[in-house]
């Protein structure tokens, strides 16, 4: 996506002409028009209904796209690495469970659609709390203060009967009667459009802050936390401000999560949460605005479809972490941005051949990977279930060896293929680049 | 008479058992060029250390015109007006050139920590970094990422982002340290041209710098002062051409 790179991004020269208004962020635009549409596409016409899975997955994709951004700016631009930041959007998801039934009871009439803000503010108030304590420190610190706070609220949780709701947690109804279209909720495609413009929203004011003097100041004390005091600037209070806005984010996502589920439990707290914030903003990529984006639409695809499929989807999402991690520490947006002076040379063709050479033996070894691990699930926990691996029709039995030999060979000879095809990958795409290098490929 | 820019009185300083600043009193008279010179080790980087609060003093007083800074943190000695560069180059090395200059001006310009401007949008603010740009001649590398820059190059946006704040104090840790002759001429006529009017402290290693810009030099060995005077008179000066050429075990404490 062009325009997105948070840190590095040039903004328009001072001198500029005014901007050609939101020409520019058309790819945003494009994302938008792909959320409105695509429930239509699943829509059932003979019956007249929308797929409850599409919807309900499209607007877990909404919240966790606000919640990863959220991530992102004390991951990516501050350089802030959380491992609580669930608690801020289960707090925001708390408190708007609690706004709403009031609003329903009678309290006041808060229209559903300003409900996130009293998520946001939730979530914001958490951060200003919870942050004074955490961005005391920057770097290991922080990150170990991070983790003693979600465990922390986790136990609260479970504790605090009034406000937490104890295992059961908290439900509500989101058919409050108070709406500022008058729309009744009463259907999650309604909530899913609410989820969109919020989700519009909130992309929109985190771009912004980017380009804030906060949002500089925060890069800043990220590349070089000492240098921001010798200009000026108090690092423990970008630190603060940075968590204090993040936490409003978080809370809108998890306001969102109430309006959808219309219940909160201790889960929306707990670490795994906060592990799914690291995930998707990591694999997504932590270098670029939208990476996040991207790893959250990837990760609730895995989560919700992948899901359907297979038992082992953890196994796929923690091995696609490691992948990650180890090869390409910028995320996918990251590996997309490496083509970026190859493509603005005019070369990317030449790296079509090298790709498919690639694509072949990973494909093999993906497979036999998967194989492997179906196989062991299905004689554990298919076993228990009393399912059988079927593929196309075709029923394969754990049991026997063939399938064993087949996912064996898929990743040894595929292995040592896929790893002689990486090198001369590498080769290749060492020799496009210093062809673009010499060319003086820069604009 | 007026404060001096920067009085230092019986400042001392120890890490642990060792003392590396043994009672350092200096003033630095307001729109002077003052260079600090001596052999390695002599404490010149943690004396700077000590006036821009990165570490705090063991004993003794620092006063900017006149106002007590020590024990205050480097931020708020930074938004009283002084300023320093680094001796290993210390910039913003992710974000592009103009980005750190535009850092080094936000807080004097009074945006402290707004995220209700947007950046791009402050005409003032984008001139005065574009200026800054062209006055350390690094127009042309705009906007690429600090940390791809050239030695020569990271070197003057040390300079740039030190000055951008406006402040009237300026510390320079080794300017024109690891350059070329011709790329440390080039900084000396830039730190001449923009400090001018300004106050200006610097560590230095090279004499020829040191005497062509300096209006004061102080001379600094095992954490004390053992000379400060004009350049023509530490020149001349017996206890310094000792510390300079003496052998290590005569200069302990001169």
């Amino acid at each position: 996506m062009s325009e997105t790179v948070a840190d590095t991004a040039t903004p328009p020269r001072a001198t500029a002409r005014p901007r050609r208004g939101l020409r520019r962020q058309w790819p945003w635009l494009t994302v938008l028009a792909v959320a409105l549409v695509i429930p239509w596409l699943f829509y059932d016409w003979t019956t007249g209904r929308h797929s409850g899975f599409i919807v309900a997955m499209l607007s877990q994709i909404g919240m966790m796209v606000i919640f990863a951004l959220s991530y992102n700016m004390l991951m990516g631009q501050a350089g802030l690495l959380s491992f609580g930041h669930a608690v801020l959007f289960g707090l925001g998801a708390y408190c708007t469970a609690h706004v709403v039934t009031f609003s329903k009871a009678g309290g006041f009439p808060l229209p559903l659609e300003l409900t996130p803000l009293a998520g946001g503010l939730g979530g914001l108030l958490s951060a200003i709390a919870l942050g004074y304590f955490a961005t005391k420190q920057r770097a290991t610190a922080f990150a170990m203060i991070t983790l003693g706070i979600g465990e922390l609220i986790t136990a609260c949780a479970l504790m605090f009967q009034t406000f937490f709701g104890g295992e059961g947690g908290v439900s509500t109804n989101r058919m409050t009667g108070h709406s500022l279209f008058g729309l009744g909720y009463s259907g999650s495609i309604q909530v899913y459009y609410l989820i969109v413009a919020w989700t519009a929203i909130a992309i929109a004011l985190m771009l912004l802050l980017t380009r804030t003097p906060l949002g500089r100041m925060a890069n800043a004390c990220r590349d070089n936390f000492e240098r921001a005091q010798f200009v000026g600037y108090d690092p423990r209070m970008v630190r603060f401000l940075q968590f204090a806005l993040s936490g409003f984010f978080a809370g809108i996502a998890g306001a969102l999560y109430t309006l959808t589920y219309e219940i909160v439990t201790f889960d929306t707290v707990a670490a795994s949460m906060s592990a799914n914030a690291l995930l998707m903003t990591y694999i997504g990529g932590v270098g670029v605005f939208a990476g996040p984006v991207v790893g959250a639409v990837l990760i609730v695809l895995l989560q919700s479809w992948v899901s359907l499929l297979s038992n082992s989807w953890l196994v796929y999402a923690g091995v696609l972490f490691i992948l990650m991690v180890t090869f390409a520490p910028g995320g996918l947006a990251g590996l997309v941005l490496m083509h970026a002076p190859i493509r603005r040379a005019g070369r990317l063709r030449r790296l079509a051949g090298p790709y498919l050479r690639l694509a072949v033996p990973s494909l093999l070894v993906v497979l036999g990977f998967v194989l492997a691990v179906e196989l062991c699930s299905f004689l554990t926990i298919g076993a228990a279930q009393g399912k059988s691996l079927t593929v196309h029709g075709l029923t394969i039995d754990p049991h026997h060896a063939t399938p064993w030999v087949v996912a064996a060979l898929l990743l040894g000879p595929g292995g040592l293929w896929l790893r002689r095809a990486v090198r001369r990958f590498g080769a290749a795409w060492a020799a496009v680049s210093d062809e673009v290098k010499t060319a003086g490929g820069r604009p | 008479m007026t404060a001096p820019a920067l009085r230092l009185t019986a400042v001392q300083k120890s890490f642990g058992p060792t003392a590396v600043i043994m009672g350092v009193s200096l003033d630095v008279a307001a729109g002077t060029r003052h260079a600090i010179i001596g052999p390695n080790g002599a404490g010149k980087t943690t004396l700077f250390n000590l006036i821009s609060g990165r570490f705090p003093l063991t004993a003794g007083q620092i006063a900017l015109h006149g106002r007590r800074i020590d024990g205050l943190a480097p931020h708020q000695i930074t938004r009283l007006g002084l300023s320093r560069s680094f001796q290993v180059t210390s910039i913003f090395s992710r974000m592009s050139v103009l980005e750190n200059i535009r850092c080094g001006l936000l807080w004097s310009r009074g945006y402290r920590y707004s995220f209700w401007h947007l950046l791009a949008r402050e005409r003032a603010l984008n001139e005065a970094a574009e200026r800054l740009l062209a006055d350390v001649n690094l127009e042309a590398r705009r906007d690429v990422p600090a940390g791809l820059l050239s030695y020569a190059e990271q070197r003057a946006l040390e300079i740039g982002v030190t000055i951008a704040g406006g402040a009237d104090t300026i510390l320079l840790d080794e300017p024109t340290a690891g350059m070329s002759r011709s790329e440390a001429d080039h900084a000396v006529a830039l730190i001449r041209r923009i400090t001018a009017g300004k106050t200006l402290v610097m560590v230095e290693h090279d004499m020829s710098v040191v005497f062509d810009l300096a209006d004061v030099v102080t001379v600094l060995v095992y954490g004390q002062v053992i000379a400060s005077g004009p350049p023509a008179e530490i020149r001349a000066n017996r206890a310094v051409q000792h510390a300079y050429l003496g052998t290590p075990a005569e200069t302990g404490v001169a």
